[in-house]
């Protein structure tokens, strides 16, 4: 049965983009983080998806094949009155774009939607085949 | 006698068989719309249905391999005796994505309705049979 694989496909696509939307959600929140755990400043983070067989040729999940660091340098802002500040009076904030996270959570958050549809339209196919002879 | 039920219900169920394909490949299509360099991928359903019930040994042109070194003919991914297909491109994408959203969404609601009309007929020669049985 090809339709069960649909369940895998769909499957294997709403978790990348649950994955990526985790992701954004990190980025959002240390949008304003001055420093993070490691003492250095928060780098914005971005998924890359790849496509991997399920089973067979035609059937073509996604997963994450990595999480990379935004390699923009960090935005500097003035505020000599915060102990980060060096002897300029600067402080490193991170590179997060809050806008194109706020695209990217939009488009993360559509392409799930569709992959439950693709996933619900096969649940119903198949139990339509139940019904065979009935 | 059996062999007559399996002929009556053959078309049906070679569709059935082929359209489930199509729909893994166009989920395929949908789960991967924002994967870069991803090609979106279908196949000639028509093609595939003449090919399925075309009688074994009308397909000459098929090469056959006595050798397991021999290469064979298609070099890509078959479905159902056909190969898979590169979706044409309308709109190119920056990242090499050619998935089509409108495309794949209408051919996907397509294959999904035309799967129940597929069901529904096997059915109705089912309760046809059932009647001639019954009386």
């Amino acid at each position: 049965m090809s339709l069960f694989s649909v369940f895998n496909v769909a499957g294997s696509a709403m978790s990348a983009q649950s994955q990526r939307l985790n992701v954004v959600a990190s980025n959002l929140a240390n949008a304003d983080s001055a420093t993070s755990s490691t003492g250095q400043v928060y780098k914005a983070k971005q998924v890359v998806f790849s496509a991997v067989p399920v089973n067979g040729a035609e059937a073509t999940g996604v997963k994450v094949s990595q999480v990379v660091e935004d390699k923009s340098p960090p935005k500097m802002m003035y505020d000599p009155k915060s102990p980060l500040a060096d002897e300029k009076g600067y402080v490193a904030m991170p590179n997060v774009n809050v806008v194109e996270e706020m695209v990217n959570m939009i488009s993360a958050s559509r392409s799930y939607q569709t992959n439950v549809d693709t996933m619900n339209a096969a649940k119903s196919m198949l139990q339509k085949t139940l019904t065979i002879g009935q | 006698m059996i062999g007559k039920f399996d002929n009556n219900m053959q078309f049906q169920e070679v569709a059935l068989r082929l359209r489930e394909q199509r729909q893994q490949v166009l989920a395929s299509n949908i789960a991967n719309a924002d994967t870069p360099n991803y090609k979106a991928r279908d196949f000639n359903f028509s093609q595939a249905m003449q090919h399925a019930l075309a009688p074994s040994g009308a397909n000459a042109a098929e090469l056959s391999t006595t050798n397991p070194a021999h290469l064979s003919a298609g070099s890509g991914a078959v479905v159902g005796g056909v190969p898979l297909q590169y979706r044409a491109i309308r709109q190119g994408s920056v990242d090499g994505n050619t998935v089509d959203m409108d495309v794949e969404r209408n051919q996907f609601t397509d294959n999904a309705l035309r799967y129940e009309a597929s069901l529904t007929m096997i059915s109705g020669q089912i309760k046809n049979l059932l009647a001639a049985i019954q009386g």
